[in-house]
């Protein structure tokens, strides 16, 4: 049961930029929640407090129970783990083949060496990347690398997943596979909270939509 | 239990990965440790050696009682049944007054300066061969010579090896602070070494710690590579040491031969060797720790 309560959240940075200001939002175990909104608009910073990549200036944001404002530095990494995160860049190892590269968590978590390749397989067939398994992460294509981050962010069944503009530089054809993923992994229970500009695609899921402008929310 | 296991085994793997991978690199670094350890390690085996010469080449030591100047035949035979008596000497032997007096003419130099003597200024004498026993022992032997009856004054005559005692003293810590020097030296290298693989690796750290690595997880290999430069580095050192004493002693060898003594420096022993060896690992170690430490924080949220 992984819950994300945040209550009047504000992230400012040095320099004194607000980026998110006043945000109360909760969001319940397996919802599947779009943040829409034009970039700069604030989604990745929230999608950030979320993972407890970056800590709120005021206000708390609380998952699981635990408040990632105050939570110290050793139970981030448990906390994370919470958490399957797809990047915009992707944020593959170039020096790894496919299949170490969604070997990662699991080596994280010491999981036992023959149940990790099992699942890894798991994870790759289930985003059709099983045929490339032992191919680098630069002979792969745009839609194929953001695929594999995916089976990375799945491998460790987590129980929330966070994508950041998942099908941000891909054409409508790779972005209605990857919004279909998306939605298959939210039919068995995983909370899924996307930030993404791709109004297409949240028409076709039909989530709950979250729109955020300059850092505020809009109702 | 067996997932701690295997995470340890999984570092150390890939800290192996990680020497063979640069493997130019790194040779030249251990080759760097190992020069910097070979200096203290092969100054210690030259001072464990004299040591062990000086031990092996140390007469017995030997104290002389002078007697006072109108002491009779009679105190001279009190004194040596008194000397007799007492346990713990090894022996003892009488120079009289007249015998010293030849022997200071018979000395080159020395016989014009006692033709010229009035009289025989020297007093009667015993050389006592002491027993076993450090430099306190024989301070207190002396001392008690001293206190008898019709004993002017007593001396150690073993000062020289008093001096050979102090002077290789200095000697170890010289070493010691040669050893302090370089281990700071070694420290410095793999802080380093490690600074710049941190830098390589900067792209995988920060995605290990995305998904969920702790500390922890992402030092270990650093900190194994850091003792596995320490190991490496020692051994080259002792591998040095062992060559250049295998050169040493060859030289050795003739010069040795043309007195007539046996001189052959030997290495350490075995548990010296091996106490090097995890002293060089420590400092890899901590030198990987030092920089892992000041590094990796840098990921962390704010």
């Amino acid at each position: 049961m992984t819950q994300i309560v945040l209550s009047s959240v504000s992230k400012r940075y040095p320099g004194g930029h607000d980026a998110l200001a006043n945000i109360t939002l909760t969001v319940e175990t397996g919802e599947l929640v779009f943040i829409t909104g034009h970039s700069g608009a604030g989604k990745s910073t929230l999608l950030k407090l979320m993972a407890a990549i970056e800590r709120p200036t005021s206000g708390s944001v609380i998952v699981n129970g635990q408040n990632i404002g105050t939570l110290r530095a050793r139970g981030i990494p448990f906390l994370r783990r919470n958490f399957g995160l797809v990047f915009q860049d992707h944020k593959l190892l170039f020096d790894r083949n496919a299949f170490e590269n969604v070997m990662l968590p699991l080596d994280i978590t010491g999981y036992d060496r023959r149940e990790s390749a099992r699942r890894a397989r798991a994870a790759l067939d289930k985003v059709g990347l099983l045929h490339k398994e032992k191919a680098r992460p630069i002979a792969l294509s745009g839609g194929e690398q953001q695929r594999l981050c995916i089976a990375r962010a799945i491998v460790h069944r987590p129980a929330v997943l966070l994508a950041d503009e998942p099908t941000g530089n891909l054409d409508a054809e790779y972005a209605t596979e990857i919004g279909t993923l998306f939605s298959d992994f939210n039919q068995v229970g995983v909370t899924v909270v996307l930030a993404t500009h791709d109004a297409q695609l949240a028409a076709r899921l039909d989530p709950r939509i979250v729109n955020i402008r300059g850092g505020r929310l809009v109702a | 239990m067996r997932a701690w296991a295997s995470a340890h085994r999984r570092a150390c793997v890939s800290a192996f990965a990680r020497l063979t991978a640069t493997p130019l690199a790194n040779l030249l670094n251990i080759t760097v440790i190992g020069i910097a350890l070979a200096l203290p390690l092969g100054f210690y085996v030259v001072l464990a050696n004299l040591q062990g010469l000086a031990r092996d080449f140390s007469p017995q030591p030997e104290i002389s009682i002078f007697l006072v100047a109108e002491a009779t035949a009679a105190d001279v035979r009190v004194l040596e049944l008194r000397l007799k008596s007492r346990a713990g000497l090894a022996g003892f032997r009488f120079v009289p007054r007249a015998q010293a007096l030849e022997q200071l003419k018979s000395r080159s130099g020395l016989a014009d300066v006692a033709a010229g003597l009035s009289g025989n200024p020297l007093p009667d004498a015993f050389v006592v061969t002491a027993g076993a026993g450090d430099a306190a022992a024989l301070e207190t032997l002396r001392a008690e010579f001293a206190a008898w009856p019709k004993v002017a004054e007593a001396h150690v005559d073993s000062d020289w090896a008093r001096r050979l005692d102090r002077l290789l003293a200095v000697g170890r810590y010289a070493v010691l602070m040669l050893a302090a020097a370089l281990a700071l030296a070694l420290v410095a290298i793999t802080f380093n070494t490690i600074r710049l693989q941190i830098l390589t690796q900067r792209d995988e750290i920060e995605v290990a710690k995305l998904i969920g690595a702790t500390d922890g997880w992402i030092q270990r290999p650093f900190l194994y590579f850091g003792g596995l430069i320490g190991i490496a580095g020692g051994i080259t050192a002792w591998l040095l040491t062992a060559l250049a004493l295998l050169v040493f002693n060859n030289q050795l060898g003739t010069l040795a031969g043309l007195y007539g003594v046996p001189l052959k420096l030997t290495h350490l022993f075995w548990a010296d060797s091996l106490f090097a060896l995890l002293f060089a690992a420590g400092l890899g170690w901590f030198g990987a720790w030092l920089s892992v430490r000041r590094h990796l924080s840098a990921h962390n949220p704010s």
